[in-house]
């Protein structure tokens, strides 16, 4: 499905991606850990298509299609979705008309008819149940003045509307307490299937108690210095992230 | 290429062929007044850059030309038609070249309700209630289109709404210019008079015909009294041919409300002055505002709160979303006289700048002369908000419709205020339209 080769990017003058490599297949999900600065929220970012990161070399194969070359909001119609760290507020749209306009530019794209009122909202109404959204957070202007748990619970709900095949969670752990995360992760594990991948970005490992992966990789220094299963999470928990250093080093 | 003439000069062989057309009404008070503000027009001249308050509106083009003032037109009902705004209810009454229309206008409020009178005969049949309010508030001898709206305006309305009434239906007053044949002008003067206790809401609507030229020279007075509650929109949406200059000059007082949003969504070149003497306690004036210049249109706004007694509050949102070569002018002023302990007022401008050819300018000026009093203001003008913007494509709405999107909802803050719900929808739907940024 995804298919990361020699990834470099950077923004402005700093390099912070040099040369990740990476292959996802549908159905797993893939937990990337690392410390603070090592290039995981980049590599998301990347992935999602923010335009302030370059990519200065490297391939990203998506379906078979070239990832790179495709505007944000096209990669989104092919599937790809990214859970903010830090959702945006935006005063003036509804997480619902929000919502409406993304299914049916979707579906646009796609070849398809858009989502009469009816079938939206019933479409809606499931996925809120989903992820236990609040129907009045709905009508309200995205993301404004919603607590920190409910911002990463409108990410959920919107991935889980939208459908994706390969959703990017990008720390949606952080700022979260065990309720809140015990509940986005029920709503990510009910979304999981074997047509669909899952690239969870974390700093802990806490959240991989909740999801569990199939694998788990650490990217230290923009690149990925070691590749497991979910056991590694573990280990990281332990250990922390410095003994991984040394290993880094002797493959220089 | 049209000739290049001298319109003070022409004006003024106007105003004398008027003065010794109109024989023996020229003693009368109304003519009198009018006759001392053209001394004044005569003495002050048109504004130039130099002219602080007229810096960076220069009117220089729409002075090079003439135009036929307060003309006959051939705007015929099936054509107003086609201009309706959907659904408004109320008293709608149309304006063609400036000159008040009965024919095609719709009073469905009772005469106990509000009084609505062309200015002549306002000024005939209740000379008493006329000489109270008209040109009471103008500042004729020193702004330079407000005399020469008050030297011509033998045209316009004066509303008039007693004590302790609530006019149900909104009076919505429509300027047509017909500009299809010629260059149009038109000189209009508005007097309301909200009693005490008064509740009422208006509406002041502009559009242009054709290609050619209009120039409006507007001027209306808006009278609030105690207790009253007033709210007042003007709606802009005429060509790129077409000179606005309007002036609108309130006085409220003890414990009146008055609402105002301004929405200048098209016009060649707009000049809009919004002045507001708080001249009582316990008031509140808001003030609201929305532009969206393209091309080369120029929308200048100017606003004042002159606070006059304590106690009161003002509170002004002003919003631009400029492209093209357009420009935007806001100079809002908030003057805290000694006697004005406790006032708060506040101010804010924001403006998105989308392409940069487009200008903004924005000017704050607080005086404040009272000590105890809670005042602030704040200016922004930038760009889109990149993270937002990305935040919606990355759920598949693609970049025109996302800054459509985006543009819309800033715009929604202001448009949100107008309390005329056709309205509010016209607006909308016209804000929608010139906001698909589709390249």
């Amino acid at each position: 499905m995804l298919t990361i080769k020699n990834l470099h990017a950077s923004i402005g003058e700093k390099e912070i991606l040099k040369g990740v490599n990476l292959e996802i297949k549908p159905g797993e999900v893939h937990a990337i850990m690392g410390p603070n600065g090592s290039g995981k929220s980049t590599l998301a970012s990347v992935l999602a298509g923010r335009e302030e990161y370059e990519v200065t070399s490297g391939t990203v194969e998506y379906n078979g299609k070239n990832l790179l070359e495709m505007a944000p909001e096209d990669r989104a119609a092919e599937g790809i979705f990214l859970a903010f760290q830090y959702p945006v507020e935006i005063p003036g749209v509804t997480t619902i008309n929000f919502l409406k306009t993304a299914v049916n530019e979707i579906r646009k794209y796609n070849g398809e008819e858009p989502l009469d009122a009816a079938r939206f909202l019933k479409l809606v109404k499931e996925k809120a149940k989903l992820v236990n959204m609040n129907d009045s957070l709905l009508k309200r202007a995205l993301n404004e003045g919603f607590s920190g748990g409910e911002k990463k619970r409108n990410e959920i709900f919107q991935m889980a509307v939208l459908e994706p095949q390969l959703a990017i969670l990008d720390e949606t752990d952080s700022g979260l307490d065990i309720d809140a995360l015990r509940i986005v992760s029920e709503g990510v594990n009910k979304l999981r299937s074997p047509e669909r991948a899952t690239i969870v970005v974390t700093h802990y490992q806490r959240l991989l108690d909740y999801i569990v992966p199939d694998f788990v990789h650490v990217l230290y220094n923009g690149r990925i210095a070691k590749s497991g299963s979910k056991e590694l999470a573990l280990e990281l928990e332990e250990k922390g992230y410095d003994w991984i250093k040394p290993q880094l080093s002797e493959t220089h | 290429m049209k000739e290049t003439i001298d319109l003070k000069e022409l004006l003024s062989s106007r105003f004398a062929a008027q003065e010794s057309a109109i024989n023996g009404a020229a003693a009368s008070d109304f003519f009198q007044q009018r006759k001392a503000a053209f001394h004044w027009f005569g003495h002050l001249g048109f504004p130039t850059p130099k002219h602080e308050e007229w810096k960076y509106s220069n009117v220089r083009n729409l002075i090079s030309e003439s135009y036929a003032f307060n003309a006959g037109h051939e705007v015929t009902p099936e054509l107003l038609e086609t201009l309706q705004i959907p659904n408004l209810e109320g008293n709608i009454l149309y304006f063609v070249n400036g000159t008040y229309q009965p024919r095609l206008s719709t009073l469905v409020s009772p005469p106990g309700q509000v009084l609505i009178l062309p200015l002549q005969e306002a000024a005939q049949s209740h000379p008493d209630l006329f000489k109270a309010y008209y040109n009471t508030l103008a500042k004729n001898e020193k702004e330079a289109f407000t005399a020469l709206n008050t030297a011509f305006s033998s045209e316009g309305l004066f509303i008039h709404i007693p004590d302790n009434t609530v006019v149900e239906q909104p009076v919505i007053l429509r300027f047509i210019s017909d500009a299809r044949k010629q260059n149009s002008g038109a000189q209009t003067r508005v007097v309301v008079a909200a009693g005490r206790n008064a509740q009422f809401k208006m509406a002041e609507a502009f559009r242009t015909l054709g290609e050619e030229r209009s120039f409006t020279n507007i001027v209306t007075e808006i009278h609030v009294g105690e207790e009253a509650y007033v709210e007042y929109y003007k709606v802009q949406n005429e060509t790129d041919n077409a000179y606005h200059i309007g002036t609108t000059q309130v006085r409220m007082r003890d414990r009146s409300h008055f609402y105002a949003a301004t929405v200048s969504l098209n016009g060649g070149f707009i000049r809009n002055n919004l002045n507001i003497e708080i001249d009582g306690q316990f008031c509140d004036a808001h003030m609201y505002g929305l532009y969206a210049p393209n091309g080369r249109q120029h929308i200048d706004n100017h606003t004042l709160a002159d606070h006059r007694q304590p106690n009161s509050f003002s509170n002004e949102l002003y919003k631009g979303v400029l492209r093209d070569q357009s420009v935007g002018v806001f100079n809002g002023k908030v003057f805290v006289r000694p006697d004005a302990q406790k006032t708060n007022a506040y101010q804010s401008c924001k403006n998105v700048v989308l392409s940069p050819g487009a200008k903004m300018n924005t000017k704050p000026q607080l005086e404040i002369y009272a000590d105890d009093v809670k005042c602030s203001h704040g200016t922004t003008t930038g760009q889109l908000d990149e993270e937002a913007l990305f935040y919606l494509r990355s759920r598949g709405i693609p970049k025109s419709e996302a800054m459509g999107l985006l543009m819309f909802a800033f715009c929604e803050d202001v448009i949100s205020q107008i309390r005329i719900d056709p309205i509010r929808h016209y607006l909308e739907g016209v804000i929608a339209e010139k906001l698909n940024l589709t390249q």
